[in-house]
């Protein structure tokens, strides 16, 4: 029997170790899904508009703990079998790159028309015109719903214990189904580690954000 | 590899459920409308305490995930109060709960957009605080914000599977026994899928036309 709750600690930051790994490594892949997505709803092209909008859409019209047990229990039955942290990082990362195109897309469509037009009187690429001009304005109003995103992501991290992986909120389960009495210790210590996580980020986020708009929007 | 046998097997039970995550999903809905507006309130109250303790609240329920809160429902309180919790009242009121935080933001949002003048009008008519609110502001308040809370109806829907970790029978852990008797995964998860595409796809459409129709009401 643990004699104080401090003896949870290490067990428990073994597993923050992982929900830690699972929401940086989701976050990357749901911010190159977003821009992909985000950029790829604005093509000229209907086929890629047409593919960008069904993704966006599947992954925002279904549940993220839906798309991770298809992901993992599911596509072995066609022959697709992935390891835990794949399936959880595919299922994160794609869920929340969808929720992310939209904050793209309204962002690049905020940028004022003058903007646009100044780039074609430079006589700028397409491309010179989103990378040099559009983009640097857009990524800094993207920033702030990010911020609140990546919060968002690192609460459904804790998911990831559907599928057995030895994350913050499994390791917690275990220690609690070992020591039923310390329950509510065990618990009340979780929602704290979480929550210090996620306060973490969003302030970080804040403080990036004040930084790079200074003097700017 | 895709059994439609199987399939017309497993979809009665997974509709059975569908009702279930719905009704679910209701319940949960008017707990966090109820409990978002009074957050709402408080946070504005000029009781600083009350305002900044309501202000904490709100913080440490979004900032912690939905999972852990609905464990901490189902099996602590029971420790702490002595009453155990069934799985459907734990799991409304933890996501209930959860989403009243988000919906108090958009309460705040809408009391916001209220001009300033109704208040000083409410005022000169000599209302008292309870009449301001329910005369004057809320029913200027709310409309407009109407579909806003719409689309939290379709995103609280979409966290129902979560409620399988407390063993409340929604859909997803109805697609889990099944799948625990056939070890055929694919069809009953794919199913499950295809339901909610289905339902939040038609939902988010009706909100959408709410929304056109409400703006044309207010002459936008």
């Amino acid at each position: 029997m643990p004699s104080s709750w401090i003896e949870f600690l290490p067990t428990l930051l073994k597993g923050a170790e992982i929900t830690v790994i699972v929401a940086l490594l989701s976050a990357v892949l749901a911010i190159v899904a977003a821009f992909i997505a985000g950029l790829g709803r604005l093509s000229k092209l209907w086929i890629v508009r047409t593919v960008m909008a069904v993704y966006v859409e599947v992954f925002r019209g279904t549940s993220l703990l839906v798309q991770l047990f298809w992901l993992y229990f599911a596509l072995p039955f066609i022959g697709i079998e992935l390891p835990k942290m794949a399936a959880a990082v595919l299922a994160i990362g794609l869920n929340f790159g969808a929720y992310g195109s939209e904050i793209v897309r309204s962002a690049i469509l905020a940028v004022p028309k003058g903007q646009w037009e100044a780039a074609v009187a430079l006589n700028m690429k397409p491309w010179q015109r989103m990378w040099n001009i559009i983009l640097p304005q857009a990524s800094l109003r993207m920033l702030p719903p990010f911020g609140n995103q990546l919060v968002e992501l690192i609460k459904s991290t804790s998911l990831v214990y559907f599928i057995t992986m030895a994350d913050l909120t499994y390791q917690a389960m275990v220690l609690r189904n070992n020591y039923i009495s310390w329950t509510t210790e065990i618990l009340v210590l979780l929602l704290l580690m979480y929550f210090v996580m996620a306060t973490l980020v969003s302030v970080g986020v804040k403080l990036l954000e004040r930084k790079l708009t200074a003097g700017r929007l | 590899m895709w059994d439609w046998n199987y399939v017309l097997d497993v979809l009665p039970q997974l509709l059975s459920a569908l009702k279930m995550t719905v009704w679910i999903t209701l319940c949960s809905f008017v707990v966090s409308l109820i409990v978002g507006l009074l957050l709402a309130l408080a946070a504005r109250s000029r009781f600083k305490p009350l305002a900044y303790v309501t202000k904490g609240i709100i913080e440490f329920i979004r900032n912690t995930p939905l999972l852990v809160q609905v464990f901490f429902l189902y099996y602590s309180l029971p420790l702490l109060m002595g009453v155990s919790i069934p799985a459907f009242y734990a799991g409304v009121i933890g996501l209930g709960l959860h989403y009243s935080t988000y919906l108090s933001e958009v309460y705040r949002s809408g009391i916001e957009a209220v001009p300033k003048g109704q208040w000083e009008a409410a005022t000169a008519l000599n209302y008292t605080k309870g009449q301001t609110w329910r005369i004057v502001i809320l029913p200027q308040a709310i409309p407009p914000i109407i579909p806003v809370l719409g689309n939290y109806l379709i995103v609280m829907f979409k966290e129902t599977p979560i409620l399988s970790a407390i063993t409340l029978v929604e859909m997803m852990l109805t697609a889990k026994n099944v799948v625990s008797q056939s070890f055929r995964a694919f069809e009953p998860y794919t199913l499950v899928g295809i339901l909610f595409l289905a339902i939040s796809y038609i939902a988010s459409l009706l909100v959408q036309r709410l929304e056109k129709r409400m703006n044309l009401l207010r002459g936008k």
